[in-house]
């Protein structure tokens, strides 16, 4: 029998030729956070201390894109079109199947953030990172709360059709809140509160400690925290309330 | 020479179901022995679904005993997936895959997988390997399903009635339909007739010892009879049915 980790990674192989088959849908998937860079490096050019808000904003929105978005989106097309119980049917342990789709995300975010990093460098007058580790336990922390959360969220949608609005109906209030396009600090105190329960307010914070101000992981511990904590909520009803078929209402 | 008796493959005793209020199997027993192809035929919502997805590990059953080959498919043994190939009602699939990449993919997920040629040929996919999946049509879909899984024609067939078993045998006694002849023609009328018959020979003198009576052409006569592929079509088009109206 193959072994669990050698099938998932045959999966994952097979999840990135998939990805990139449909390449209006990939380059829209990365064009996205660069659409948005040029969209506010021109709308904020010159104006450094801006800028150096919307770059790890940009990165942190990536990474939800990639993550949340993109898993509870697809997750509820191949739950729908019957993919998912296929998949079950055979001797692919559940894990793999599940690992080889996460790895794929990752890698999106992986490269998104890449992106972004390169962009700030070339365009925004950032540096190169600062803390490199930094930015790798940030972006592991939030690709696996975001991953985990964007499951979860699958098995809130009850149908395809549906998916679009309950993705959305997250996602914005949540780049928004977060501080993707300001620097949350000015925001009214209400939503400064809920903001700060938010993990994608602390990945962004880490994220801007790596990039931009160089705030080792130590000054961020309790941004982590929050990070941790909804990723564990994340995990827990990512795997409870996991469904392997559609249901018919 | 004794035939050694060997345990069933597939061994169902007083196998019941419910939703809610709902019984949908009501003490169902069979055997399937190993080497035999068995069918489950019935109505909508006679309790085929409900019984086969238990079979497949897909769904807990309320009560009785079921194994396959030695294993209670409720604990989802990957022994057992390894060796059981399922072809699902509806047959979703990645859209962007090509029909020979899903058939070698599918098959690194088993430990002792056929030939990937083999298999499509076996299909009726040559020609067609290149293909992405969102391109084939509805039996070309099928045939991937096919594919994916494995399959052949029916030893024994059991009819399946709200939720028990009704009639058992092969299928040729059951009348499944592959010993007919099915014989259409336009009658006097110009009304379109047909009609089902074991041999056509006695109909097919009648009609046209009645059509030189008459002095007229008989119209629009056809003698046929369904393909594997008619019938299969016919079962999985009305299995859907009945899977939809159970979950409803």
């Amino acid at each position: 029998m193959p072994s669990a980790f050698a099938l998932a990674w045959h999966q994952y192989r097979l999840e990135r030729r998939m990805f990139w088959r449909n390449p209006t849908a990939a380059f829209f998937n990365f064009g996205f956070p660069l659409l948005f860079l040029a969209l506010f490096g021109a709308i904020f050019s010159g104006d450094q201390e801006s800028l150096d808000v919307i770059v790890p904003g940009i990165a942190g929105m990536a990474v939800m894109s990639t993550t949340f978005s993109a898993l509870a989106h697809n997750l509820v097309f191949l739950r729908e079109q019957g993919v998912l119980k296929r998949m079950r049917g055979t001797p692919l342990p559940e894990g793999s199947y599940l690992g080889g789709v996460f790895a794929n995300a990752v890698t999106n975010a992986v490269i998104q953030i890449l992106i972004v990093v390169v962009a700030g460098k070339l365009f925004f007058h950032l540096d190169w990172p600062k803390d490199w580790l930094e930015l790798a336990v940030y972006v592991a922390a939030g690709v696996t709360c975001l991953a985990a959360l964007g499951v979860a969220w699958a098995h809130v949608i009850p149908n395809f059709d549906a998916a679009p609005a309950y993705v959305n109906i997250v996602f914005l209030p949540a780049i928004f809140i977060s501080g993707v396009f300001y620097d949350v600090e000015n925001s009214p105190s209400f939503l400064r509160d809920i903001a700060q329960a938010l993990p994608l307010t602390h990945l962004i914070d880490g994220l801007s400690g790596a990039l931009v101000t160089g705030s080792s992981i130590a000054d961020n511990l309790s941004g982590l925290v929050v990070i941790a904590v909804w990723a564990a909520a994340g995990i827990v009803l990512a795997v409870r309330g996991f469904s392997w078929e559609s249901r018919r209402a | 020479m004794a035939r050694v008796p060997s345990p069933p493959a597939i061994l169902v005793r007083d196998l019941r179901k419910s939703y809610g209020e709902v019984e949908a199997v009501r003490g169902i027993d069979f055997e399937v022995a190993p080497g035999e192809v068995f069918g489950l035929l019935g109505p909508n919502g006679a309790g085929k679904t409900t019984t086969t997805e238990i079979l497949e590990g897909y769904r807990s059953r309320t009560s009785g005993i079921v194994s396959v080959l030695g294993h209670d498919p409720e604990q989802r043994a990957r022994e057992l997936r390894a060796r059981v190939g399922i072809v699902l009602q509806s047959s979703g699939m990645y859209r962007h895959i090509g029909v020979r990449e899903a058939v070698a993919h599918f098959a690194r997920l088993y430990p002792r997988p056929r030939d990937v040629d083999e298999v499509l040929a076996l299909a009726g996919l040559t020609g067609k390997e290149d293909a992405l999946a969102r391109t084939l049509s509805g039996g070309q879909a099928r045939r991937l399903d096919f594919a994916l899984a494995a399959q052949a024609l029916c030893d024994r067939v059991a009819i399946v009635k709200e939720g028990r078993i009704v009639a058992e045998g092969p299928p040729a006694s059951l009348g499944a339909s592959s010993s007919r002849y099915r014989v259409t023609w336009r009658d006097e009328h110009g009304e379109l007739q047909a009609r089902e018959v074991e041999d056509p020979t006695a109909l097919l003198h009648q009609l046209t010892s009645a059509a030189l009576a008459r002095g007229a052409a008989l119209q629009d006569l056809h003698v046929s009879r369904p393909s594997l592929e008619d019938v299969y079509l016919e079962l999985t088009a009305e299995a859907a049915v009945e899977e939809a109206e159970l979950h409803a």
